[in-house]
């Protein structure tokens, strides 16, 4: 049996592709900022030394840190409307993006506070800093240049882990590729073709934050 | 309809439990036999393997779990194996988990000195030998918590098998829920499940590694 491959197939329906691959775009830049602003909140309640909120914090953490993201997925997406809460299904693929990259992001960023030296602190309160202004200047900057690489490879898993986000039915690039293939029958081909555009996404992703990073950090700690 | 109390839905749960288990056991024993082939081949020294391995590694890494699932599902029919969803799955995952563990082993020898290496040539000793007796032993000792906490990973990973459509826990929750009507209740207890499996394994990297940690001091 020998199968003809057929690449030409999917050309006709680059423009779904196109969308496919913008609607994964959006889904991870949204996810990424919020996310990552979550978990530095989160991060910031898990390092004070107030014992409810960081227990919450670190509740919410594990649970999602051992769940898989397709369960998360469906509860938020199946499950919440029992509780009034209904969701389209973009709403509920940002949401689901956001509370995993949150609870990851929170690990990350802690991990990354905790290595600050103690006597950087304490030199920010001698000179009469006040908590806003220590967390900002002196915490999280050096905190975030330090894990930078974790969040990013992080920031790249979830874009990747977006791509289950087409179970519900989220008109992301899997889903445009699901759609072609029930279309032309040629599942291998528009499966291949989407699997290559999401290693040029996640090769991009890397770099872009990588540049992004040097952005924020290299330049202004000159200052 | 039939009525469902919360004891079958945990229950039917639990029965379909056991195949995420199964899956991940797999997965993780094949896995780590792929990757440590790998992981050789990537550290004999040959150039050109050691390109390939790393163009495996990229290649794992940088697409989706799903992808390579319906790469491996749809691609190998027209080679002309037939492949249910389980094998599919299960081959699928173990080229997931090879690739990671790979990688996560190469770590681990790197950092052993390059002095056990070459101590160990003026020894005489070859490849193999190095390899067997004076590398991995020491590798392995920091390689055990990074392992054991990619194993979370790869029990969260089986459940994107359910779109392939094998019946491991996702999948006989969506099952229940279209059966039930009470997504709530169901994905919640699923979502129990993978946490009871999940929780164990990431608290006993955390005390592996601060074992670890410790002896370093």
């Amino acid at each position: 049996m020998a199968y003809e491959f057929d690449f030409g197939a999917i050309v006709p329906h680059w423009q779904l592709l196109l969308d496919g691959v913008v609607l994964t775009t959006e889904l991870t830049v949204i996810g990424a900022v919020v996310g990552v602003s979550l978990g530095t909140l989160a991060a910031w309640a898990r390092a004070s030394r107030a014992p409810v909120i960081s227990q919450i914090v670190g509740i919410y953490v594990e649970l999602i840190r051992n769940t898989p993201f397709l369960v998360q997925l469906f509860f938020i997406f199946f499950g919440l409307p029992a509780l009034g809460v209904k969701l389209s299904e973009f709403q509920a693929a940002v949401l689901a993006m956001i509370v995993n990259l949150g609870a990851y992001s929170t690990e990350i960023i802690r991990a990354g506070i905790l290595a600050i030296p103690k006597g950087q602190i304490e030199a920010a309160q001698s000179l009469a800093m006040n908590r806003v202004q220590i967390f900002r200047y002196v915490i999280i900057r050096p905190a975030l240049k330090k894990i930078w690489p974790a969040l990013s490879s992080q920031i790249v898993i979830v874009m990747l882990g977006s791509s289950v986000c087409s179970q519900i039915a989220a008109e992301e690039l899997t889903f445009a590729a699901n759609y072609i293939q029930a279309v032309n029958f040629r599942a291998f081909e528009v499966y291949f073709v989407a699997t290559a555009l999401y290693l040029v996404m996640s090769v991009l992703l890397r770099w872009g934050l990588k540049i992004f990073g040097n952005f924020l950090f290299e330049r202004r700690s000159h200052v | 309809m039939s009525e469902f109390s919360l004891w079958d839905i945990v229950y039917n749960l639990l029965l379909a439990a056991r195949w995420t288990v199964l899956l991940s056991l797999t997965a993780f024993v094949l896995g780590g036999i792929v990757g440590l082939l790998l992981l050789m081949v990537r550290t004999a020294g040959n150039p050109w393997a050691m390109r390939l391995v790393r163009g495996y590694v990229e290649l794992f890494q940088g697409t989706p779990l799903l992808m390579q699932l319906f790469i491996v599902f749809f691609g190998l029919p027209l080679i002309g194996i037939d492949v249910s969803p389980w094998i599919a799955a299960m081959l699928g995952l173990t080229l997931f988990t090879s690739a990671f563990l790979t990688e996560i082993w190469r770590g681990c020898v790197e950092s052993i000195g390059l002095g056990q290496w070459e101590a160990s040539a003026s020894l005489g000793m070859n490849f193999r030998q190095q390899m067997r007796y004076i590398i991995l032993p020491q590798a392995l000792r920091i390689a055990v918590p990074p392992t054991v906490g990619f194993s979370v990973q790869v029990v969260k990973g089986t459940a994107v098998a359910s779109i392939i459509g094998f019946v491991e826990l996702t999948k006989a929750g969506t099952m229940i829920t279209n059966a039930t009507y009470a997504p709530f209740t169901v994905y919640g207890c699923v979502a129990v499940m993978y946490f009871l499996i999940c929780f164990p394994l990431s608290l006993y990297a955390r005390h592996l590694e601060g074992k670890l940690r410790h002896v370093a001091r």
